[in-house]
């Protein structure tokens, strides 16, 4: 049951409009009820053909050998596709906004980095044929040492889980394994709070379990051009990502989508696109690749588990003076999008609530699992958990109740965040109000007049003195370009390290963006 | 064996829209010799109903009723660059690159409609029904059909408009973290109420209050829709789902809905929810959006209230109930807190 408390916020707003504000039915409402809305998979195309692939069976094993020479000669198989047939194997999502480097094959050349990595793809007239020649497909792994623990991975000899970041954490400006959130003292404030109180937080891996899993159908269109019906929830993101890898102009592509059926963040790595396309360049026929639930449920992407550790300074009267933060992301083998949430996540400390100092310290970090990516409340979620249970705790600790708790550090309009940005428009102490009103919560008169437009800014929207890092390298802001400005990084890549395979990681990747290189008719490189 | 009740509360925030910045998403609106208008989108609905939201944008902008305008997504061919539907972008970013392609339309549609009724454009206005007339003169009007046509086959103008809406790239400081991250921020209240069985370590949904405050409800059915799904997920992120059940150890994946445990009808509850309206500044008509927050504040009320059933603090989900009864035991039995 949902009520509209239009008394709340009022003199801000004007509420004379004629569409606004109304329940109208959706516009797609009928075809959604009665079975009749077209998603991507109900496009059957004529000659249609299947695509699946072999996935590793090992977390991290180096690929010695793939004899491809059974399957091919399987009934029904039309084309074997491996590493070398991808124009460019190697790509990171976020290289769109030129953020983090280029670390994940699409099918995988030296090694494999979790169980479940896509290896080979086969092409056959049915699902069944597809299956029955992945079966006849032998890989020669000689298994290594995995690593599956966020805090494991950052010691000393742990496994090199993904070789373009040696550390298995990602790279903050060039020098940093984190991002840093630094604001006021912490250490300072401990030493002068009544309570100390430092607790560790578990996010578990969660699926998006989306009704449709992932999938998509392409086909070779006239004009050299090729038609991808898909169930991205990023259309241009999943295109410009596809022109990338498959080293074509973008308009070689007309993306049809928009009707999906569940995403919460599981359709934006354009998983299926690259292959089905690919598939359909090399055969000249329409391919469909489409995940079984299996694969969703264990190879498609999770929502990233992340640990967290919290500590808090509190005086007696309830004020916290201190919250210190140290999470790690589980970012899977590669990056994907775990990257930016980090970033997203120093932004949000120390929750909605004016502390005056907050230090973080958030890493992203890689392990030999299936790659972690966005899901519904992406680098927040987690770290509600944590902050709104530790909140509990501190409200035991001083005897308070949870709720006058929560509205007595509440963040207002005026004061200072931790990310050095003023507050404005806030509201979190209306919703403990409202929210204590419909449970038929107990709040005393003071709290329940406290106001998020009153007694904020002041001495509240000083940013306190903050010491730097001691160490840490002397340099300006990131250089921050602009959206699909493909240009070169400018900081020199490190070096791979000593562990890393002797077989060179990818084909040399070429710096041009545009020549075709596959007969959509044909199949067959024209190099 | 005793079932015993508990109480918790959660707040919290959230940010609208992505953060690293530089996600623009544009919009083209036009009309055809009827008066109808198309919305030209690339953006994606993924069942969150962004197409209604956006369709309601441009027909309150154009100032004609929501069944003259039809949303179209997403071809690339078609509809202009957007970066996607993550990162709780749809009502604020594509709501205002709609509003802006509006506006813009709706300035050639009051032109047109100025030199069919020979006024000027400025002493127009819209009456949200499909017509538009002389302010303080009702009687002076043209219906938007007849303009489009005028427009079309008369004047030789395109009664149409582009939009776009971007969020310049925030730089981030290194050191400091320091940057711009959001252009407004959501915000949340829930309590929960649970009944934990301290022999089976089983904890049951009684009931959520909750209080979402999330700009301008630009369709409360649609909101009403997001916050009710998003709890029951909020509930299934707390006491039942995972892909790995013994992180970090990744044995004992499920592959299917039979092993991937979700709540089903008999495990949800009674839901009532206040939504407050704080416009922002830079939202479409104030708006914010409910997408992505509505599961945040339920794990940590979850967890709350079963420390207050029975004492037992669980700061890793999903809250099993191998884990909770292994608490209780832990610690020689329950030990309910004061009730609340």
């Amino acid at each position: 049951m949902l009520e509209l408390r239009k008394d709340i916020f009022a003199d801000e707003r004007d509420d004379n409009f004629n569409e606004i504000g109304k329940g109208t039915q959706r516009q797609d409402m009928l075809g959604h009820v009665t079975g009749t809305s077209t998603y991507f998979n109900d496009h059957q195309l004529q000659g249609m053909l299947h695509l699946k692939v072999l996935r590793s069976p090992h977390a991290h094993a180096r690929i010695r050998r793939i004899d491809i020479g059974e399957a091919e000669r399987c009934p029904g198989v039309r084309r074997i596709i491996r590493g070398a047939d991808v124009p460019r194997n190697l790509n990171t999502l976020l290289s769109l906004i030129n953020f983090g480097k280029d670390d994940e094959p699409t099918l995988a050349v030296d090694k494999v980095r979790y169980k479940g990595e896509p290896v080979v793809a086969i092409v056959a007239d049915s699902h069944r044929e597809a299956f029955e020649a992945l079966a006849r497909i032998r890989v020669d792994y000689e298994p290594l040492p995995a690593v599956f623990d966020v805090e494991e991975a950052l010691k000393a000899g742990a496994p090199v889980v993904n070789e373009t970041y040696p550390k298995n954490t990602f790279t903050y400006h060039d020098v940093y394994d984190h991002q840093k959130l630094r604001f006021g003292d912490v250490e300072r404030a401990f030493a002068g709070a009544d309570h100390v109180l430092e607790q560790r937080y578990q996010m578990s891996p969660i699926e998006h379990a989306p009704t449709e899993t992932n999938g998509s159908i392409a086909a070779p269109d006239t004009n050299g051009r090729y038609i991808v019906y898909t169930s991205t929830q990023a259309l241009f993101f999943s295109l410009d990502t596809c022109a990338k890898i498959l080293d074509v102009p973008s308009n070689t592509f007309h993306f049809v989508g928009g009707t999906v059926g569940g995403g919460f963040g599981g359709k934006v790595d354009t998983l299926t696109e690259p292959l089905s396309i690919l598939g359909a360049m090399l055969t000249g026929r329409p391919v469909r690749y489409i995940f079984g639930r299996e694969e969703e449920m264990q190879y498609g992407p999770p929502r990233g588990a992340e640990r967290i550790y919290l500590k808090d300074g509190m005086m007696r009267d309830g004020r916290i003076v201190a919250r210190k933060v140290r999470a790690y992301f589980d970012s899977g083998a590669y990056t994907r999008l775990s990257s930016y949430a980090v970033v997203k996540c120093a932004a949000h400390l120390p929750g909605p609530y004016t502390i005056p100092n907050v230090h973080g310290d958030i890493y992203c970090v890689f392990t030999n699992r299936t790659p972690a990516t966005a899901m519904r409340g992406f680098g927040i979620t987690a770290m509600d958990f944590a902050i709104e249970c530790q909140m509990d705790k501190l409200a035991h600790l001083v005897g308070m109740d949870p709720m006058e708790f929560r509205i007595l550090n509440a963040y207002r309009d005026g004061d200072m965040k931790a990310h050095r940005r003023e507050a404005k428009n806030t509201a979190l102490i209306e919703c403990v109000q409202v929210a204590a009103e419909k449970a038929k919560w107990p709040l005393r008169d003071e709290f329940k007049r406290m106001s998020s437009r009153k007694d904020g800014g002041g001495a509240r929207a000083a940013v306190p003195a903050t010491a730097k890092d001691p160490l840490a390298p002397a340099r300006s802001a990131a250089p921050q370009r602009t959206p699909y400005d493909r240009a070169p990084q400018p900081a020199p890549e490190p070096a791979h390290p000593a562990a890393a395979s002797p077989v060179s990681p990818a084909a040399p990747q070429p710096a041009s963006h545009g020549a075709i290189r596959f007969s959509s008719v044909f199949g067959s490189r024209r190099r | 064996m005793t079932r015993h009740r508990g109480r918790g509360i959660a707040s919290i925030n959230y940010p609208i829209g992505m953060n690293l910045g530089g996600d623009p998403s544009q919009a083209l609106v036009h009309s055809n010799p009827s008066g109808k208008f198309t919305v030209s989108l690339s953006s994606i609905d993924l069942g969150q109903g962004m197409k209604s939201v956006t369709r309601q944008i441009c027909a309150e902008t154009l100032g004609v009723p929501v069944e003259d305008v039809y949303v179209d997504t997403a071809d690339s061919d078609t509809g202009p660059h957007c970066m996607g539907s993550f990162a709780s972008r749809g009502t604020h970013r594509v709501g205002n690159a709609v509003m802006a392609a509006a506006k813009e339309a709706r300035g050639v549609m009051m032109e047109a409609a100025a030199e069919e009724l020979e006024v000027n454009a400025a002493d127009l206005e819209t009456d949200g029904r499909g017509n538009i007339h002389v302010k303080g003169a009702p009687h002076r009007s043209i219906s938007t059909k007849d303009v489009a046509i005028a427009a079309q086959f008369k004047q030789g103008k395109t009664i149409s408009g582009r939009g776009i809406f971007l969020v310049p790239l925030s730089a981030v400081d290194p050191e400091t973290g320091e940057m711009s991250p959001a252009t407004c921020y959501a915000h949340a209240c829930m309590v929960a109420e649970v009944e934990v069985d301290d022999e089976t370590g089983e904890v049951a949904m009684v009931r959520m209050d909750s209080a979402y405050e999330l700009g301008r409800a630009l369709n409360p059915r649609l909101v009403e829709q997001q916050l009710v799904g998003g709890a029951w997920m909020g509930i299934s992120h707390a006491l039942f789902e995972t892909t790995e059940p013994y992180y970090p150890d990744p044995s004992q994946g499920p592959r299917d809905f039979v092993e991937y445990l979700m709540p089903g009808p008999g495990d949800i509850c009674p839901h009532d929810i206040a939504v407050l309206e704080r416009p922002a500044a830079d939202g479409p008509f104030g708006a914010k959006g409910p997408g992505e927050m509505c599961a945040n504040p339920v794990m940590p009320a979850v967890a709350n209230a079963i420390f207050n059933a029975v004492g037992v603090r669980i700061d890793d989900l999903p809250i099993t109930p191998e884990k909770v009864l292994r608490a209780i035991k832990g610690q020689g039995g329950a030990r309910p807190q004061a009730r609340r």
